[in-house]
C-alpha cells in the first residue's frame, strides 16, 4: 500500500521513461495502474472495517418512556462495549468453539485435500469423472450443503441410520460440534485439493524418474520431492481455510442453530446482538474477531511464510 | 500464483520456504492484514439511531401507490387480493414486496426498512411478537382503532396488536395450537380425548398396553431451542395458571404455577413420557414422526389436519386422527398465539391508502378465502361458526376453543433477548443440566433484564 502515497505521474511519463528516472517510472504507472482496484478494495473492505470499529466505541443507553412507551436512546463513546464482550459470559466458549472449528477442520482437510489431490494427479481411466465428482461439494453454497447435513443428522435421518443408533445430533454436546467438522471437511476438503492438485502439476516428472533412478521409494520420494515442492500451494491453502473457518457463521447456525452454545461461534454472537438492535456490542465482537484473525494470519504468515503475493518458490525450471 | 519473475529459482528439494512477506517493502503484517480483512466481512449497520420527531397519533393523509412487504406468498393468494383491489383503485396500486420465508430474516428486513428510514414499505404484515419493538422504536404508527370492526374479532387476538393500551396493528390471521391425538389408539383401548396432563399420561400407558401401541411414543411438541421452545413453555405455564410476564409487564416465571409447568415437561422427558429425539424436534419433525404412527399425542398448529389427512401415501395415520383443546394442569389448558398483524410503517407515504388498504385486506371476506384457501385461521369470531367452513374444516370448533383461551405471548420491546432467555433456562432444565428451581430463577433474572433493557 506504500504505493499510494507515490505522486500521481504526470501525463505521457509512464510511456516515456528517461533512462535513469525508470524505476520510479515503473513504481507510478503502478501505482497509476493499481489505483482503481485499490479504491475499490479501500470502499469495500477498508470503510466498513473503520465503520465498525467506531461503531464498537459507540455506548448507547435505552430506556423506555413510562408515559408513551417509547424507547429513549442517548449514546456517548466510551469502552462499554469492549467490557461487555471481555466481562460477559459469552466470550470464552465461542472463541474456543471458533478455535476448535480452525484446528480440527482444517488439519482434517489437510489430509483429506492432500489425499484427494494425490488420487485426481495419477493417471487413470475416468480421471476427469472424478476431479469433477471431487469439486461438487464445494460448488454447493454452504447454507444448502448446511442444510443437507440438518436432514442428514436429523433424529430420524440417514446418520442415524447407518449407525444404527439415536444421536441426538442438533442437541447441547460434543456430537453437534462434530457434526459441524464433519460437514465442514466435506465441504471445503475438495478446495484444499484442488490447490494441492494445481502445485503438484508444477512439478517436473524428470525428478520422480531421478529419484527412482537413485533407488528411492516411493514414500521417500514423496517425502522429500513432492511435500517441499507442493509447499507453497498447501501453505496459501491451509491460509484461506483457516481464515475461513475462523469466521464461519452460516453452516453452525443452519446445521444446528442458533444459540446452541456447542458450536455457537463469535461470528454468531455479533450476528445476534445485531439482530436484537445492540450494534455497539455487535461491532465490538466483530472487531475482536478481525484482530484475533489478524493475529491468526500475522502469526501463521510469520511461520510457514505463506507465499501470498506469488514471487516465492518457483519450481519450474 | 506462480510469479512471472525468474531472479528467485531455486534448487528443487531445498528449503523452500521464502519469506516471501518480507519481499519487496511488504512487512508481514500488511500481507496478514490484507489477508484477514479479505477473509473478515464485517457488518457496518449503522446503529445510532436518533430520536425520530414525535408524530401525533391519526395523522394518515396522502394518497397514491403504496406497496405491502410480507412473507412468501406461497398461493398466490395475496396476488388475488391485490389484483382486486388494483381493479378498483387504479390510482393508488398495492405492490407486493415478498420478503424470505424465515421469520428471522423478515424481522432483519423490516428493521432495516426503518433504520434507513426508507418509504419502500408501506403496509407491514408483522409477527405479533414484533409488534411491541416496532411500536417503542416508533416505527410503526398508532391506527384509529374505531375504524375497524375489531369488536367482531376475538379479543385475545385483538390484544396481539396493542401496545401501552393503543392499537399498533390490526389482525391479518391467528393461530393456535390443538392436540392431535389417533383416535383408532384411544378408541382401541376404550379411553376419551385428555384434558388434564395426568389424563394423557393414563391414556398413553392404556395404549402401550394394547399390541398396536407398542412402538408408539406418548407425546411431543416442539422442544428444540428455538421460538417453538418459548411457545411450549408458554403455554406449560400458562395451562398450569400461571403467567410468564404479568399484565404489568414484569416477569413472573418464579412461581408455583410456573414450575409445575416447568416441571410437567421436564417430567415427561425423565419418565419416558416424550421421546428422547423430541427434544430436538421442530414443527416439520414431530410432524413426520406423528403422520409415520409413532406418536400417540402431539401438540401442533393445525396446519398439519390437512397434511396428516392427506391420502397419497405420505401419511400413515389419514383418517385415525382427531383433534382437541390442548391439556392443562388441572383442566383444559391454554395455548400461546401465533398470527399476523398489519402494521403501517412510519416512514411511509400516502397513509390514507395504507389505511384503507388494511380495512380491505383484513376484511372478513378476505379471511374467509385465507382459511379456504391457506387454512390460515381467521381473527373473526363468527367464521368458525359457518356450517359450510365447518364442514370444510373440521377441527375449526376446537381451534375455537383453543383461541378463546389462548395468551399472548410476552409482550416485551426487547423480545429477541427475552425469548432467548426463556429458550436458555427451558433448554437446560429438559436436558437435567439445571434444576426446576434453579432453571425458573436463572430465567426470571435474565427475563427482568430483558424487560428492564439493561
Amino acid at each position: 500500500m506504500s504505493l499510494l502515497s507515490q505522486a500521481k505521474p504526470r501525463r505521457g511519463t509512464a510511456f516515456r521513461p528517461s533512462r535513469n528516472s525508470r524505476r520510479a517510472g515503473t513504481g507510478r504507472l503502478a501505482a497509476a495502474l493499481l489505483s482503481p482496484s485499490l479504491i475499490v478494495l479501500g470502499l469495500v473492505v477498508g470503510y466498513p472495517v473503520l465503520a465498525a470499529c467506531r461503531l464498537s466505541f459507540v455506548v448507547s443507553n435505552e430506556t423506555i418512556d413510562p408515559q408513551t412507551g417509547f424507547k429513549v436512546t442517548a449514546t456517548s463513546y466510551g469502552l462499554d462495549n469492549y467490557a461487555a464482550v471481555f466481562t460477559g459470559d459469552r466470550f470464552l466458549r465461542p472463541w474456543w468453539n471458533t478455535t476448535s472449528f480452525a484446528l480440527a477442520s482444517v488439519a482434517v482437510e489437510v489430509l483429506i485435500g492432500v489425499a484427494m489431490a494425490l488420487v485426481m494427479h495419477q493417471a487413470f481411466r475416468g480421471r476427469a469423472l472424478v476431479r469433477a465428482a471431487i469439486l461438487v461439494p464445494w460448488a454447493i453454497p454452504t447454507a444448502i450443503s448446511g442444510l443437507l447435513w440438518k436432514w442428514i443428522f436429523n433424529s430420524q435421518g440417514v446418520a442415524n441410520e447407518l449407525l444404527g443408533a439415536r444421536v441426538l445430533w442438533s442437541s447441547e454436546g460434543f456430537q453437534a460440534w462434530l457434526s459441524v467438522v464433519i460437514a465442514d471437511t466435506w465441504k471445503t476438503a475438495p478446495f484444499i485439493g484442488l490447490l494441492v492438485l494445481a502445485g503438484l502439476q508444477i512439478i517436473p516428472g524428470e525428478l520422480y524418474e531421478a529419484a527412482r533412478v537413485d533407488g528411492a521409494s516411493t514414500w521417500y520420494a514423496f517425502r522429500r520431492i513432492t511435500l517441499p515442492l507442493v509447499r507453497p500451494a498447501l501453505v496459501v491453502a491451509v491460509l484461506f481455510r483457516l481464515l475461513d473457518v475462523l469466521r464461519m457463521f452460516d453452516l453452525p447456525y443452519v446445521l444446528v442453530g442458533p444459540r446452541k452454545h456447542s458450536v455457537e461461534t463469535l461470528s454468531m454472537i455479533a450476528f445476534e446482538e445485531m439482530s436484537n438492535l445492540r450494534f455497539g456490542t455487535a461491532a465490538a465482537y466483530a472487531t475482536v474477531l478481525f484482530l484475533y484473525i489478524a493475529a491468526v494470519a500475522f502469526a501463521f504468515v510469520k511461520l510457514f511464510g505463506a507465499d501470498l503475493i506469488g514471487r516465492g518458490t518457483r519450481s519450474s525450471p | 500464483m506462480v510469479s512471472s519473475s525468474h531472479t528467485s529459482r531455486r534448487r528443487a528439494g531445498s528449503r523452500a520456504a521464502t519469506k516471501a512477506a518480507t519481499v519487496g517493502r511488504r512487512p508481514a503484517w500488511a500481507v496478514a492484514v490484507v489477508a484477514a480483512s479479505l477473509a473478515t466481512t464485517l457488518v457496518g449497520c449503522g446503529g445510532d439511531s436518533s430520536e425520530p420527531a414525535a408524530d401525533s397519533p391519526g395523522k394518515f393523509s396522502g394518497r397514491g401507490p403504496i406497496t405491502l412487504a410480507t412473507g412468501k406468498d406461497t398461493t398466490g393468494t395475496i396476488q388475488e387480493q391485490l389484483d382486486r383491489w388494483n381493479s378498483e383503485h387504479p390510482n393508488e396500486k398495492v405492490t407486493l414486496v415478498e420478503l424470505p420465508e424465515s421469520a428471522d430474516q423478515q424481522r432483519q428486513q423490516f428493521i432495516q426498512n426503518a433504520q434507513t428510514k426508507s418509504d419502500a414499505y408501506t403496509v407491514l404484515n408483522l409477527d405479533p411478537i414484533w409488534v411491541a419493538e416496532f411500536a417503542a422504536n416508533q416505527w410503526i404508527d398508532e391506527l384509529p382503532a374505531g375504524q375497524f370492526p375489531l369488536d367482531k374479532m376475538l379479543p385475545a387476538v385483538v390484544m396481539t396488536g396493542e401496545y401501552f393500551g393503543k392499537q399498533y396493528a390490526i389482525p391479518y390471521n391467528t393461530n393456535a395450537g390443538l392436540l392431535f391425538y389417533r383416535q383408532d389408539l384411544l378408541d382401541k383401548a376404550g379411553v376419551q380425548p385428555p384434558t388434564t396432563w395426568d389424563d394423557m399420561k393414563d391414556a398413553c400407558a392404556a395404549v402401550a398396553k394394547l399390541p398396536e401401541g407398542k412402538d408408539v411414543d406418548c407425546y411431543a411438541g416442539q422442544f428444540d431451542k428455538y421460538e417453538g421452545l418459548t411457545v411450549n413453555f408458554s403455554e406449560a405455564v400458562a395451562s398450569a395458571g400461571g403467567t410468564v410476564v404479568d399484565a404489568e409487564g414484569r416477569a413472573t416465571v418464579d412461581t408455583e404455577e410456573a414450575k409445575k409447568g416447568l416441571q410437567f415437561l421436564t417430567d415427561g422427558f425423565k419418565d419416558g413420557t416424550f421421546p428422547e429425539e423430541a427434544s430436538t424436534y421442530q414443527e416439520e419433525d414431530g410432524r413426520r414422526a406423528f403422520q409415520a404412527g409413532k406418536l400417540l399425542f402431539h401438540r401442533q398448529w393445525p396446519y398439519q389436519w390437512a397434511l396428516a389427512n392427506a391420502k397419497d401415501g405420505s401419511s400413515k395415520v389419514a383418517g385415525k386422527f382427531g383433534v382437541a383443546p390442548l391439556p392443562g394442569l388441572d383442566g383444559p389448558g391454554k395455548s400461546s398465539l401465533g398470527g399476523l398483524d398489519l402494521a403501517v410503517s412510519k416512514f411511509a407515504k400516502n397513509k390514507a391508502t395504507a389505511l384503507d388498504f388494511i380495512k380491505f385486506f383484513s376484511s372478513e371476506a378476505n379471511a374467509r378465502t385465507n382459511l379456504k384457501v391457506n387454512s390460515a385461521a381467521p381473527p373473526y369470531a363468527g367464521l368458525y361458526d359457518d356450517p359450510a367452513l365447518r364442514r370444510q374444516f373440521p377441527y375449526l370448533a376446537t381451534l375455537k376453543e383453543s383461541l378463546s383461551g389462548a395468551v399472548p405471548r410476552p409482550v416485551v420491546v426487547q423480545y429477541g433477548d427475552a425469548t432467548a432467555a426463556i429458550q436458555e433456562s427451558a433448554a437446560a432444565a429438559l436436558s437435567g443440566s439445571k434444576s426446576v428451581d434453579a432453571a425458573l430463577a436463572d430465567m426470571q433474572r435474565d427475563l427482568s433484564a430483558a424487560i428492564a433493557e439493561k
